[in-house]
């Protein structure tokens, strides 16, 4: 039986899928039993998606032509 | 009628499949810089794209060609990091390791009348505010944040991206998110984002 604080640790890696199969179990385990650390799971989702969400940058026209020239200098090195 | 057949040379050959590779790469690598050294972003971006020139011809696999110039981009970051006499190095965040941003929304209740406070504050964020946030964090952990989590790799890809153990890797990523998450709650006081429709 792991502990709250053990559990929370590991969540992220548990949602990454990067734990090891005996320390998934465990927070399975926990889980099974622990409203509050499952709503700490659902918010460590929440935050995934955030970060997802928030990855994306158009690249504005005036950088995108200077980099579209320096592409082309290079070629011309 | 006879066409004439212009021969391409094997180094023109090359030249056009790195600016291909360049062209649709460039809008990710651009949000990646962004991410990662702020408004230094183009300088890094071109500088990342001299360097992947330089050495295209040591690529074997171009279909691995993202991953490769995401990697000369980190590079190039740090780089960036050094000339401005930062060191990228372990900092101490023990109090951050245990924060939960969970916890502290359900604590404070800063929106009472929400049926989805934890929803309701993140989206309190826009992309401009998570950028902020971003920088704020030590580059040591902001960099496995940022390529995991925003660019998409996974762990292993981005412990051998930046040759680290994989042990070491996860546990930067812990202490990036936690102190992503106690940033996000400094960021959200400091600006006034704590209010019943601050951003409505």
């Amino acid at each position: 039986m792991i502990t709250c604080a053990e559990a929370v640790r590991q969540l992220w890696d548990y949602l990454d899928g990067v734990v090891e199969e005996s320390q998934r179990e465990l927070v399975e385990e926990h889980l099974a039993f622990c409203r509050r650390c499952c709503g700490e799971l659902e918010f460590a989702d929440e935050l995934r998606a955030f970060l997802a969400t928030h990855a994306a940058d158009e690249v504005p026209a005036d950088v995108r032509a200077r980099l579209t020239t320096t592409l082309q200098e290079i070629e011309r090195r | 009628m006879v066409r004439a057949t212009v021969a391409t040379s094997p180094e023109q050959e090359a030249a056009d499949r790195f600016r291909s590779l360049a062209e649709r790469e460039l809008a990710r690598l651009y949000a990646l810089a962004r991410r990662l050294v702020g408004d230094d972003a183009e300088d890094v971006v071109q500088e990342t794209l001299l360097r992947a020139y330089r050495s295209f011809s040591r690529l074997d696999d171009e279909s691995a060609g993202g991953t490769w110039l995401t990697t000369i981009l980190v590079n190039c970051c740090r780089d960036h990091w050094r000339k401005q006499g930062r060191r990228v190095e372990e900092v101490e965040l023990d109090e951050a390791d245990d924060f939960s941003l969970f916890r502290k929304i359900a604590d404070e209740d800063p929106f009472p009348y929400s049926d989805s406070v934890h929803v309701d504050f993140l989206q309190q964020f826009g992309t401009e505010d998570v950028r902020a946030v971003l920088a704020s964090l030590p580059e040591l952990y902001r960099v496995p944040l940022v390529l995991v989590h925003m660019a998409g790799y996974h762990v292993k890809e981005v412990a051998y991206m930046l040759d680290v153990p994989l042990g070491t890797m996860l546990a930067r990523l812990h202490r990036g998110r936690k102190a992503f998450e106690r940033e996000l709650w400094s960021y959200a006081e400091r600006n006034g984002l704590l209010k019943e429709g601050a951003r409505t």
